[in-house]
Formats: C-alpha cells, sequence, structure tokens
C-alpha cells in the first residue's frame, strides 16, 4: 500500500527550505519518507523534490529504481513537464559518452534537471556541444596542469595548516563554515587572482547561482539575476586590468582574457562560464570535505584503520569522493528518439544521468553502500563524470583533500561529529549547509 | 604473451608480460604501474590511461576510434601522432616488445 507523502506539511517546509528549520535531524522524517519511497506508485515520484535531499531519504528510490525500471520516467515534476532519470552505471555511462545524441547545451535546458531560464540564459562550456565546448575548456584546462599542480601544493598545505590551528578545540563549531568553505574559497580566490580578502563573495555567488529560486527563503529570480550581475560587474574590471598584460598571468581571467576561443565572449557568456568555474571549485570539493568526516565518524573502524595506517590517505579520498557524490546528477536532453535499456526516449526528453545513484550500483561497484578507505579500485567511480564533459579540475580537488587529512591526521586523533548535518535542499548540489564537530583534546 | 614496458613521465621503465587479451591499461593497473589511473574501468571516457606508442608499433596496435580520439584531444600533452588510451589496446603476441611513453600527468 502507498504511503501518502503528507508528512511534513507545507508550512513546514516552506521553514526547512528557508534554512529555520531542519528535517536531517529528525529521523522520524526520513524513515517515511524512505517508506514513501519504496512504496509509492513509480510513477507518481518526482525524487527532485527537496525534501529527499534535506532529510538524505533519495536512498531508498535509487535502490528501488536500479531494480525494478533502471531508466524511469517522471512525467509531472515540479520541475514543469517529465523528465528521465538514468540510474544504473553502465546506463549511465552509455549517456555520459554519447553527447551527439544526448546534448548539454543552455539553448535546450543545459546540465541540470530544472531548465535554464530560456531569458537568462549565460552559456558556460560544460553546457556547449563541440566544437565550441571543446576550445573553451581547453582555454582553461592549463590552471590544472601538473606543473602548476605541482606549485600549488606548498600553498594548500601551509593555508591548511593555518585553518586547522586556527580552530578551537574542546568546543563545539560549524566544520563547514570554518574548514570546508574556507579552504576551498581561499583556493578559488587563488585560481582567479580574486582580491583575498573579498574571497567570501566568491562562496556567496556560487550558493546563490545553483540556489532555485522558486523555494521559499531562496532570493527571487529577479533578486538572483541582480546578484549575478554584480558579481559579472567585479569580474568585468578584474577582466579589464588583464587584458592588456602583455603576457597572460597564470590566473583564469586571464587566461580567458588572453585565449582567441574566449577573449570576444559576450558579458552572458562570460558569466556563464565565470559561474561553471565559481560553482564547480567550489560546491564540490567543499561537500566533500565535510563529508569525509561525517563518513569517517558514521564508520569508526575506517577512521582507526586511517589514523594506524597514513597511506590509506590517498584510496581513501577517492572513496570520499564516490561516497558523496557531490553533484547528484547531470542532465542532458535528447536530440533524436534513441532507446536505452527498453525505454524509448524522445526528442526533446531530459535526461538525468543520477551519479549518486551509479556510484551504488552493485552491478558495477562490489558491496557499493559501505564506506571502506582500503578498496582495490577506488578511482573508479562516477563522481567526476564521463566523456567530453568529464571535471577538469579533479585532481587538483584531490590534492586538496589528501593535504587536508594529512594535516588533520598530524594534530587530531578525534574529531567528533557532534549532530547530522544540515543538507542542502537541492537535487543537484548534494551538500551540507552546516555540521558541527568538536575537537577531542 | 606480450612483454609491455612501460616508461613514466621521468623515464623510470617497467617491464611486465600481459596474458592475450588484456587492455594495456588494466595491465598496468593490475602490475600497480604509477601514471596510468584508468579512472573510467575502460570505456575510453575518462583519457586517464593516455599513452604514447611509438609510430613503428602502431600498426600492430590498431586505429583509434572516434570516441578515443575526442578523448584525446581534451587531454593533457596530446600529441595527435602518437597518443593513445591504453584502455583500447588489447595485448597479443605481436606486441610484444612494445614499449608506451607516458605524459606528465593524467585527469
Amino acid at each position: 500500500m502507498a504511503t501518502q507523502l503528507k508528512l511534513i506539511d507545507e508550512e513546514r517546509l516552506a521553514l526547512v527550505n528557508a534554512g529555520i528549520a531542519g528535517v536531517g535531524g529528525a529521523p522520524e522524517d526520513r524513515a517515511a519518507l524512505m517508506d514513501y519511497l519504496r512504496t509509492a506508485p513509480l510513477g507518481e515520484v518526482d525524487i527532485t523534490d527537496a525534501r529527499f535531499w534535506t532529510a538524505d531519504a533519495h536512498w531508498a528510490w535509487w535502490e528501488r529504481l536500479r531494480a525494478e525500471q533502471p531508466v524511469h520516467r517522471c512525467e509531472v515534476s515540479r520541475l514543469g513537464g517529465g523528465y528521465w532519470s538514468v540510474t544504473r552505471w553502465e546506463d549511465i555511462m552509455a549517456v555520459d559518452t554519447n553527447h551527439k545524441v544526448f546534448s548539454s547545451d543552455a539553448h535546450l535546458g543545459g546540465i541540470t534537471l530544472r531548465d535554464m531560464d530560456s531569458d537568462f540564459i549565460m552559456p558556460m562550456f560544460i553546457a556547449m556541444d563541440p566544437p565550441k565546448h571543446d576550445v573553451q575548456r581547453k582555454a582553461v584546462n592549463p590552471i590544472v596542469s601538473g606543473a602548476n599542480l605541482k606549485a600549488f601544493e606548498s600553498l594548500i598545505r601551509s593555508r591548511t595548516a593555518e585553518v586547522l590551528d586556527g580552530l578551537p578545540v574542546g568546543e563545539p563549531f560549524d566544520w563547514v563554515d570554518r574548514v570546508s568553505i574556507e579552504l576551498t574559497t581561499q583556493m578559488l580566490a587563488t585560481l582567479f587572482d580574486f582580491p583575498f580578502e573579498e574571497r567570501r563573495k566568491l562562496t556567496y555567488w556560487s550558493d546563490i547561482a545553483t540556489a532555485d529560486d522558486t523555494m521559499p527563503g531562496n532570493p527571487t529570480r529577479d533578486e538572483r539575476r541582480a546578484i549575478l550581475f554584480e558579481m559579472l560587474v567585479q569580474f568585468t574590471g578584474l577582466w579589464n586590468e588583464r587584458v592588456n598584460d602583455p603576457e597572460p598571468k597564470g590566473d583564469l581571467i586571464s587566461m580567458l582574457a588572453h585565449n582567441p576561443a574566449t577573449r570576444d565572449m559576450v558579458p552572458m557568456e562570460y558569466m556563464g562560464n565565470l559561474v561553471l568555474l565559481i560553482v564547480g571549485g567550489n560546491d564540490t570539493t567543499r561537500n566533500s570535505i565535510t563529508g569525509g568526516l561525517l563518513f569517517l565518524n558514521e564508520n569508526p573502524a575506517e577512521y582507526a584503520k586511517l589514523r594506524a595506517d597514513h597511506s590509506l590517505i590517498e584510496p581513501m579520498v577517492s572513496e570520499i569522493i564516490r561516497y558523496q557524490t557531490p553533484l547528484a546528477h547531470m542532465r542532458r536532453t535528447a536530440v533524436e528518439d534513441v532507446e536505452l535499456n527498453g525505454q524509448l526516449i524522445k526528442k526533446g526528453d531530459r535526461v538525468g544521468m543520477w551519479y549518486v545513484s551509479g556510484n551504488r550500483d552493485e552491478r558495477a561497484i562490489e558491496n557499493p553502500d559501505a564506506f571502506l578507505i582500503d578498496r582495490a579500485r577506488p578511482r573508479q567511480h562516477m563522481s567526476f563524470g564521463f566523456g567530453i564533459h568529464r571535471c577538469v579540475g579533479n585532481r587538483l580537488a584531490e590534492l586538496q583533500l589528501k593535504i587536508l587529512w594529512e594535516e588533520v591526521l598530524k594534530r587530531f586523533s578525534n574529531i567528533k561529529v557532534l549532530a547530522e548535518p544540515d543538507r542542502v535542499p537541492s537535487s543537484f548540489v548534494k551538500g551540507y549547509k552546516s555540521m558541527m564537530v568538536e575537537i577531542e583534546r | 604473451m606480450a612483454r609491455i614496458t612501460y616508461v613514466e613521465f621521468g623515464g623510470t621503465e617497467h617491464a611486465v608480460d600481459l596474458e592475450d587479451g588484456m587492455s594495456l591499461m588494466e595491465g598496468a593497473l593490475s602490475n600497480g604501474i604509477p601514471g596510468i589511473d584508468g579512472d573510467c574501468g575502460g570505456n575510453a571516457a575518462c583519457a586517464t590511461c593516455h599513452v604514447f606508442v611509438p609510430p613503428e608499433w602502431q600498426a600492430a596496435t590498431g586505429e583509434r576510434s572516434a570516441t578515443e580520439i575526442e578523448m584525446l584531444e581534451l587531454a593533457d600533452s596530446f600529441d595527435p601522432a602518437t597518443s593513445r588510451l591504453a584502455c583500447q589496446i588489447t595485448a597479443g603476441p605481436a606486441l610484444d616488445g612494445l614499449k608506451v611513453g607516458m605524459p606528465e600527468t593524467q585527469h
């Protein structure tokens, strides 16, 4: 029998979405939502509903879809119009590597299940198809060259040490704010050569760029656009300072301003690529930094293994990224009718590749629901995507996480998570608003 | 059986014997050879098993598919003449003695 999804009333949902109330800490809500996902008629469920994400209840749905209907159609959704959910590793791989049939084009809706606003299209290379995608991606690719990563290493280490040494011991604090946001935003400021003392603006813009303006508590559509224009104004100032340098400096803005593929971008395209680089460099690593500490707390035997053997940091970093899956999905739009695992996807249909589900597919990964820091092939996960749009900054993200854990283990024997974290109300950015922790003396 | 030598970016050589039918990516991973990551598991979908195959071996290693070329073109240190994805090369007697180079980084 189907359970009705009336467990959290609309009034409370508004408070949850505004960040005033949390459902993450209420296990009865999570259990009820999971029960709903296990029993509701398959066609009725819209997994993009933020409640499943704040309560961390979506897992039940993926387990069910992978077994019963791995390519699933949701006809009526809060997104306005239906969408497909692709849930198995193999099918996700097939979509991700077939960019000719499954387009990323912003004008068709872009790369999130929620369409990009048709009257506010921000072209960015992740939301383009070849050939334009390729040349713009290549313009920024040198930022993560081997030489750059080597050059960043000592900077990341000294900053990480400084942030960790500044943490209070023996009293509660928010790990997201003090560590995850601080470290990723410092890195991002360096990549852009953005004024360091103003770096929290980058965090703010990142959050605004991905915020769903239909949610109570988030900025409205017009407010959101105004904030993104403020971002564009400041970045245009930086562009103008650097565009006439005889030789480009090593930062992302200089790379964009001097490369033939990007130097003539229109303002909305500059805005789009800024949003891509800010969100890509910010939200994702931030949430893996938080997730890693959470998983070690939930799996004390793994935390003990790690303390005993620091050579496990490297495989653990990949396992954290798999287990977190900081971007739950990417979307494509079919440009022709195509069959996928027995389902007919029609031209124009939205297709969600749920990396969060592929990363737990028992057909591809042994014992996928376990967090195991010493897996044999930890790098084989979907969190960076596959095909031509695969994450550009993956090795930098791994380096940041590796250095963080090396420095944490040098200093602290135990960092205790005090309560369930508050989660972001989004089916795209799978992350945490806050997580209270305490460093044991 | 084929003896394959993987040459790291810095010049360090690793010679291993691969069974027929095994991909050069799989051969590197199962022998713990540094510098080849193989993140996608052998689908030509990530370019983290990028290697350089000398011209005289290219008849034996075979043609690149369109997908493989697309991924290689986005990789660091792409060389139109010699770049390959190791996961798309299958070991066999014809490859005995092959030496492949590696780029500085894979991502």
